[in-house]
Parts: structure tokens; sequence; C-alpha cells
């Protein structure tokens, strides 16, 4: 793997592709200012992935799992990561093309990897949605995830959604030949200040798994959880109209509520408080919320109702 | 004769769909085809992992011209019955003919019906195929609202003869047919045309495309069995990962990589199932060493480095998930060294079902029940039942948290571990057997107990909770349980009485769950709205006490009733499970029937050496007439007693026998009666019809000289008693009203 075109840091394959999918037409967006579980959670994929306007986004989300948190020891695992995320409505024809080019953008080359793509149905029991794709496999490591949206939030998705998921992580570690992620090259390593993936993150994990295994408060996050439902379930029922007579419906403040919820269902599980038997039952109230966001999304103007 | 090709290009068709998908492709499109009125020499079909392809030689050109006769109202019908006619035949009424029929004049219609070229039809089927193709999951993609399993690219379709190819007229939801496809994605990415399938295949093949599974999984075969035999290796079989590789690649690529040393002391399980489970390899064993230190990767192209940049990444992959493999390996010993303690523990707070408790309670079951099959199968009581606390506690250990599909096999290592008894290792890998038909049935005592106690815990819980198969809907696969219980007991011969056992278990799994308390079961409803949880607590205790059939009554003192119910549908069930079972192996149907309308047929293998040894005579042609002579007897005297009401069954004399006919079958009944009785009584099934079948000479010889219902009714009452012996000699062995034929 020691090509010309071979980038030396994980914030350059970042950039690449930041560049590679703004050069074809896609809004280059800011991760989303809450805590969740993995880049579809963003509203501009979720929300947006309903109603009849077109839509083209690209963004880095951070993304938290309580569960996979190893104390920054493990060489793949982390509590806290990334994800970079490509969302497009309707699907272009070209999308498998379009996302090799981006292998390529970042060093790899196609023609001397073995890029593959293995069937992988994607499901999301909180979010009431599904579709179909594939996991992408480069040399028989799985680098994204390729998914055709079906349903979200219980409606059908017209026109369907194409979403791309890379695990920046991983995918950088394979690119710069990094074995341990904490050793991955953050910046330029010829910098005059060369940052470690370690450098940055590895007390981050540790105390963010010393938390969510054994500190965090679980009173409280059951206390917020209950607070984030309800919260949500009254932004949903409020009127439309507010005291000036103005429509506005409340489906993105809604949707945080959601989002809310659900990562404190994360910690929670991770806290080992939940039973196999309650899981069904809060992942169900989350899908609730989330349904309940989807209708209302639905009938705004950036799902293109009138 | 035009061929006709056909190619529908897509992205990447899952590998588990692409034969069926084929096999669909050319029977909707034949089927449509001959429907249409076209006839063809041969069809073929073909998939990779972007095309599904049909090739279709000898078509006929055109579908024939066809007339057909339709007769119409009589000519003095009122004149609207004339118009309905004119309507739906679409003639005019002087295209008509009149003629004579049975009730005077009536119209006759001659419609025409023109024949239609080959591509209009064809269009026209392929359209409607792929409209609605069987895909057991479909998609929709873009703005568009075709499906299909992943977007469809193209479609390529052309009609070919001496003259040359013609692109047949289609246009499927904006994708318009051509005669245009494209080769391998990386290698060979350019369109092309092609003329004809000849033309195709090899076009493809110089485009780096194998258009033929089979093909590509033969030159995956020996390709990855010439790198192991280089090395000294051979390749693990795996004909399920060879068919699912052979469907990822359009032009394969065997690779072959080493294992680290470091992780060559896993057990040959664990390494096997990792590499195919994640990384879809082949696993080389050393046969020196019996070890797997190798394996092969598949890939789908050609590299300048030849594959050099591919293996290391794969070999890499591989490290990283030997790594936490190694890491589960060795923390899992430790537990196992230390007792298991904590995930016997665990397991109390894992749900097996939510109304049948938690694995640990279910273990608790089967461990009482283990220790009772024990004596049956000749397994001593103690280890039977350690074993049932040991067989799944490899649930709770790292490693079958992440290859559930090694659950047992783990199991045994530990328990080997923990010091325990080979028998007792060996239960807790053998216990879930048999899995399917083809499966090995365990014989080993200590893992027949626990095997059979594991499979009638489950039956017997689901049918408590009501939770039975229905048509093609069994979660709980509880047919394939039950098939379980069938072979081992019929493959090592264990002779119990489920009628015994089974209301048994029902007490002894009713009683620990009232003991548990429905607080506990009722517990995941805690943090639902009040009226949800008050609900579901309503339902659950309902379906917890079953209502009493006859009295609606609720409550622990009537579930004897319940047990008793239970016990009777499950064993019918099993019934009906050992007649496919034995269906298979070619004993009939009317024969199984017969010998389970017997006493006795909870125990199933006496109901199988029954219905064997009857299978066997009643392929004979004495055993047929045998059966005519009994059924004839059975009619006579079933008529007789109907008209005088009374049963015969008594006191036949032979002072009474006026011919010899009827004093040689007395003579012959006196014989085959202790004979049949001893032979059933030790079960020598074979002695028993053999006993029976000497009956059938007398009884033959008795019909043809005794008229039964004769006007003498001493002589008639002593012959339907008479009947009624032979009618009981049949009954100590099946019901042969059952019978067919």
């Amino acid at each position: 793997m020691t090509s010309p075109n071979r980038p030396r840091s994980f914030q350059e394959i970042i950039l690449r592709l930041q560049n590679y999918w703004a050069g074809q037409g896609c809004a280059v967006l800011q991760p989303y200012d809450m805590e969740v579980g993995a880049g579809t959670f963003h509203p501009a994929t979720t929300l947006r992935a309903l109603g009849s306007r077109s839509w083209a986004a690209a963004y880095v989300q951070p993304s938290r799992r309580p569960t996979d948190g190893r104390y920054g020891e493990n060489p793949n695992r982390l509590q806290h990561y990334y994800q970079y995320q490509v969302i497009i409505k309707p699907s272009p024809p070209n999308l498998q093309e379009l996302y090799l080019g981006s292998l390529r953008a970042i060093g790899l080359d196609p023609m001397v990897h073995d890029v593959r793509f293995v069937e992988d149905d994607w499901e999301s029991p909180t979010l009431g949605a599904w579709g179909l794709g594939w996991e992408v496999w480069c040399d028989g490591m799985e680098v994204s995830q390729f998914t055709y949206f079906q349903q979200v939030g219980g409606h059908d998705c017209k026109p369907v959604s194409g979403e791309l998921t890379y695990g920046l992580e991983r995918l950088a570690m394979y690119v710069l030949g990094v074995e341990h992620v904490m050793d991955m090259p953050f910046n330029d390593p010829d910098s005059p200040t060369p940052l470690s993936y370690g450098d940055i993150f590895r007390q981050t994990e540790q105390e963010y798994s010393r938390w969510n295994f054994d500190q965090a408060d679980t009173e409280m996050l059951f206390q917020h959880f209950k607070d984030a439902e309800a919260e949500c379930a009254r932004i949903l029922a409020a009127a439309e109209t507010d005291g000036a007579g103005r429509r506005i419906p409340m489906a993105h403040p809604a949707y945080d509520q959601a989002i809310k919820a659900s990562h404190l269902f994360n910690l929670l599980d991770a806290r080992g408080v939940i039973s196999v038997t309650e899981r069904q039952a809060y992942i169900g109230r989350v899908r609730a919320l989330s349904k309940g966001c989807a209708d209302l999304f639905l009938t705004t103007e950036a799902a293109g109702a009138a | 004769m035009p061929d006709l090709l056909i190619e529908l290009f897509s992205e990447e068709i899952p590998a588990r769909m692409q034969t069926r998908a084929r096999e669909d492709l050319k029977r909707l499109v034949t089927d449509g085809l001959v429907e249409a009125g076209l006839t063809y020499a041969s069809a073929g079909a073909f998939s990779t992992p972007r095309r599904l392809v049909l090739t279709i030689e000898g078509l006929t050109a055109h579908s024939p011209t066809t007339r057909e006769e339709r007769k119409g109202p009589r000519t003095d019908a009122p004149e609207k019955a004339l118009e309905g006619f004119l309507r739906s035949t679409g003639l005019t009424r002087d295209q008509l003919e009149a003629r004579d029929d049975k009730k005077g004049q009536v119209w006759f219609a001659t419609i025409t019906h023109e024949g239609r070229p080959a591509a209009d039809i064809v269009a026209e089927v392929l359209d409607a195929a792929i409209r609605n193709f069987p895909w057991p999951k479909s998609m929709r993609w873009g703005a568009g609202s075709l499906r299909w399993v992943r977007p469809l690219h193209s479609i390529l379709c052309i009609l070919s003869d001496e003259s040359g190819a013609s692109v047949v007229d289609l246009d499927v939801d904006g994708i318009k047919a051509g005669d245009t496809t494209r080769g391998h994605r990386f290698m060979a990415p350019d369109a092309f045309t092609v003329t004809g399938f000849e033309d195709y295949a090899a076009k493809l093949r110089r485009a780096f495309v194998m258009l033929d599974t089979d093909e590509r999984a033969s030159e995956i075969r020996q390709q990855a069995d010439n790198l192991a035999f280089a090395r000294g290796w051979e390749i693990v079989a795996d004909e399920g990962l060879l068919a699912e590789v052979a469907g990822l690649v359009e032009w394969p690529v065997p690779l072959m990589g080493v294992i680290e040393d470091r992780f060559l002391d896993l057990p040959p399980e664990v390494l096997q199932t990792s590499m195919k489970e994640h990384q879809k390899f082949f696993s080389a064993r050393n046969p020196k060493t019996g070890r797997i230190e190798g394996f092969v990767t598949v890939a789908n192209i050609v590299t300048p480095d030849d594959g050099a940049t591919i293996l290391a990444g794969n070999q890499r992959v591989l490290a990283a998930r030997l790594s936490d493999a190694a890491f589960f390996w060795e923390n899992d010993l430790r537990e196992a060294k230390s007792g298991m303690e904590t995930w016997a523990e665990g397991l109390k707070s894992v749900t097996f079902q939510s109304k049948l408790g938690s694995q640990a309670d279910r273990i608790a079951r089967i461990a009482a029940l283990s220790r009772e099959i024990a004596p049956l199968v000749g397994a001593d009581p103690d280890q039977a039942e350690l074993a049932a606390r040991l067989a799944k506690l490899d649930l709770r250990s790292a490693m079958v948290g992440e290859f559930p599909e090694l659950q047992g096999t783990m199991g045994r290592y530990y328990a080997l571990q923990a010091g325990h008894d080979a028998a007792v290792a060996d239960a807790a890998r053998d216990h879930y057997s048999p899995l399917g038909p083809s499966d090995a049935v365990p014989t080993a005592p200590v893992s027949v107990a626990v095997a059979l106690a594991d499979k009638l815990d489950t039956l017997t819980g689901f049918w408590a909770i009501d939770e039975k198969p229905t048509g093609s809907k069994d979660p709980f696969a509880l047919r394939r349980a039950a098939l379980g219980v069938i072979r081992l007991a019929t493959s090592t011969t264990v002779r119990m009485s489920l009628a015994t056992i089974t209301p048994k278990h029902f007490s002894r799994l009713f009683s620990q769950l009232q003991e548990l308390g429905f607080a506990q079961i009722v517990k995941g409803t805690e943090d639902l709205p009040e009226d949800i949880a008050a609900e579901a607590k309503t339902r659950l205790e309902a379906r917890m006490v079953p209502e009493d059939p006859d009295t609606g009554a609720q409550g622990l003192g009537k579930h004897e009733a319940r047990a008793a119910q239970i016990t009777s549908d499950l064993i019918s069930f099993l019934h009906d499970r050992l007649k496919v079972y034995l269906r298979d192996q070619g004993i009939r149907h009317d024969i199984i029937d017969a010998v389970l309308a017997q006493d006795g047929n909870d125990d199933l293998v006496q109901v199988v050496n029954r219905a064997t040894a009857l299978n066997d005579m009643m392929a004979t042609e004495n055993g047929q007439n045998l059966t005519q002579g009994l059924k004839r007897a059975g009619n006579i005297l079933a008529q007789a007693e109907e008209k005088d009401g009374v049963e015969y069954s008594f006191g036949a004399d032979p002072k009474f026998a006026d011919t010899d006919a009827e004093r040689s079958l007395f003579a012959a009944l006196d014989t085959a009666d202790p004979a049949i009785r001893k032979a059933m009584a030790s079960e020598d099934f074979p002695a028993a019809m053999q006993a029976i079948a000497g009956l059938r000479a007398p009884i033959d010889a008795f019909f043809e000289a005794v008229q039964v219902n004769t006007d003498n009714q001493i002589l008639r009452r002593n012959r339907l008693n008479l009947l009624s012996r032979i009618r009981d000699a049949g009954r100590q062995i099946a019901d042969f009203t059952r019978i067919e034929g």
C-alpha cells in the first residue's frame, strides 16, 4: 500500500472524503450537536430521508456506544468514535460508482484491492427504519455500510435515499497500516506538534468507560429517560399554530428528545440495569417517539408538504 | 427457430438468493411463453452476483393461429341474449352460423385467435416476470416504483436466428431492453454488444466473468485444493461455504494464507467458525498435526501484485478477529477451571421465554427430567443430571456470545477443563442433536438422556403456554424438536411411555413456575404505563394458569385436567411427525394409522417396530389377501351387529361347525391366537405377523365354502362369533379397517 496517493493521517482521510463528496454536490454539514449512537440519527438523515424533497448531504458524526468502551485498551473498540455519513435522495443510479470513487480518493485503488458488496440488510428498531444493501468489504474487512432506505419511522421512503456510512477509525487504520487505534496519527506526523489518536482520546476513553460502566447514576438516567419521553410526547401533542397564529409544528425539537431518550437507553444498557425482557419494551418506547416525530415531520415544508 | 437470450443486470444480488432466482426466472418465462402458445427446444439459466441469465433455444417464431367454437343462444331466443353473445365474442350477426341442436336451432360462433410474433410475446412475458418476481425481499430505489432485489440497471433481451439478432422491444419502468452488457466490475467495466448466447458467454469470459456458478465453484475447489496440496495440507470441505463464495464472485481468485503460530492452540472449531463466519475463508488442515494451520480466501480480481495486497489485508483482519477469539478463550478457560458458577448464576437472569422462566429454570427442569430418563437409556442418573446442569453453561461464555453456533462445542471443552468425565462433557456438545433430519443422532447414554430431556422440556413447555406451530409458522422449531425426540427414541430404542413422562414433567414445570411467582414474570412490565402493565399482567396470568376447558375455572387445583389434555395433544403431534418420518422411510401412511389406533401408541419405539413388521407383511401377497379376509370378516360382523343390535364377541363353538372349512378355521385360530398373544407380549412383531398370516388360507377357504348369514340362527350366530375371533386376532396387532385396498 505504498502508493504516492496514500494519506498520512486520520484527519487527511476525513478531509479527502469531505472534498470528494463536496465535489459530488453534497452539502457538507457539521456533526449534530447531540449524543447519538450512529450517523443515521442525525436529523439530516433520519428526517430528511422522509418526504418528497431532493437532498444530498455529507458529514462526520461523532458516535457513542457506551457498551463498546474498553478503557482505550482494545485496538479496535471505542465507546466514542467517528462515522462518515453520506445521504442522497433520490439515490442516484451510479451511487456504487460514486462510492468506489470515494475509496480511490482516500488511496484505496479497487484495481489492487478486493472490493466486494456483501449482503447486509439494515434495520434500526429504535427508528422504525429498514433498508436493503450491503456491507462493503475491502480485502475481507468491512469498511462501509451501503443502504437503500425503504422505511423510516414506519413510513415508506419515496423517493428512496441512498445512505453510505464509513466507520472512520477502522477504515483509516487500514489505509494507514496502523495496528492499534491509539497509535494512529491524527494530524500530519511531520507537523511541529504531531498528535496521535491516543494523545487525544486515550484518557477520555478511560474516563468515559469508567463512568459508563460503573458510575453513571442510573436513578438519574431513568428519570432523564422519562423526562425526554414526556417532553417529546408533549411537543408532538402541542398545537401546530403558535400564539400569533403561525403554523409551526416542532418536529425537530421533538426529535431531539427522541435522540436523547435513545442515548439514555444506551447508557442504561451499558450499566447493565436493563434486563432482556425490558430491553424490548424500551426499544419500543423509543420507536414510538421516532415514529411520532416522523409523522409530524411529514407535515412540514422540509418534507415537501404544501 | 430463433434463440432467446435474456440478461437482467443489477447491483450485487445476495449470494443465498441466486440459485432460486435463476430457477424462478426460467420457470416464469418458459411457463409464460408456453401458455401463450410458443414452444422451445431447451432452456438454461445462470447467475452471477450481478446478473440473472436465461437462454432458450429453438423457440417458435410465432404462436399458432387458433380457432375456438362457442355455442350461443337459440335462434328464437330474445334479442337481448343474442346481443350479449355478440358482445362476448366480438362478432357481428352475419358471422354467426345457425345449426340444428337437440332443442332446435342454435347460434354458433367461430372465433379466430391470430398467431403473434415471438418478440411480442417475449416482451409481455418478461415484463410480467420482472414485475412479479418472487424475491424473498425486494426494494425500490431512486424515484422509481419498480421493485427488484437491488437496483436493476439494464435488460438484455435478444432473439437471434440465421439472419442475425434483434432486440426485443421492451421498456420496464424506463429500462429499455438492448443488446449490450458489461463485464467484470473492475477488470472490464465497458459495455459490449452480443448477438447470441455463445457470443455472450465467450465475450463475458474475455471480460473476466465466469457465467456458470458450478464452474466457479469447481474452479474454487480445484485451485484451493492445489494451493493446499503444495503445502502438504488439505482443505476442510464445506459445501455451504463453497456455494456462498461462488455467489460472491464473478472471477474467482483463491489465495492461500497462513495462520499465525500464536493462534494455533485455539480449538479447531473456533478457528474454522471465526474464519468462515466473519471472513468466508476455507480452513486448511495440516494432516501431520491434525490442526488447522492455513486458510484460503477467494478474491474477485486479478491484481498486478498477484493478490499480495489483498492477502496481506485479509491476514490482518484475521489476526484481529483471532486476537478477540484468543482473548475470549483464555477468559472462558479461567472461568471453566473455577467451576463455572458465575455462568450458572448468570443464566438466572437470561430469559428463556417470558412465560417459561429463565435459562436457569429451564436447566433445573431438564436436569430433573434427565435423571428420570437416565435408567431408561442405560445412563447413570447422577451423571445425566450433572451433564444437564453443565450442558448450557457455555451460553454465558464469551466465545458462545461471539459465535452462537459454537454452543455445545465450547460446553464440552469447558466441562473437560472443569474436570468432568468425558461422558458428561460429550453430553454438553451433543445434547442439542439431532438438529435436522440428516444430523447425526447421539448414542452415548448420558447424551441421549440429556438430549431427550432438552427436547421434551421444550415441547411440554410450549404446549403448556399454547405456542404450538401453526401452518408454516414454527418460530420455536417445535417440529424439529419433535423429530429429534422421534429420531433419538427410535435409533437408540429408548422405551418410554410419553403418557407417563409428559404429565409428570408438566406438573414439574407448573409448580416451578408457580413457585417463581407471577411477580417475577410480570416484572418486565413495571416500567410500562399503568394500564398497559395491568393488562399485560392479566394476560400473562391467564396464560400461566390455563383455563380449565370444562369448568372455565382457573387455579392450581385444575392443572391435572390440563396436563392430560396437553399430553394427548402433544402425543398426537408427535404421531403426526412420526407419520412424516416413517413415510420417508417407505412405510405406508395407512399402515401407520392402523398401528397408531392401538393401545401403547405413546411408546414410539413400539409403534415403529409394529409398523415396520406390518409394512413388511403388507408387501407380500399373503398380507394383502389376509387384510381382505380380515376386513371382510369385520364388515359382515359390523353389519350383523348393527342389524341385530348386539355385539358378537364370545361363544363360537366348534361343535356347531358345519363344514371342513369352518372346522379348519377353528383349528387355525386355536393355533394362531396364543401364538399372536405370545409374540405381541414379547414384542416379537415379525412372529406375530407370521402367526396371523397363517390365518389367510383358512379364512379364504371359509369365505369360499361358507355363507355366514344363513337361515339357521344357531349356525349364523356361531359363525358371527367365529368372525369375531378373527376380528380379535387382527385387533391384537393393528386396526386393519384403516388399511387401504
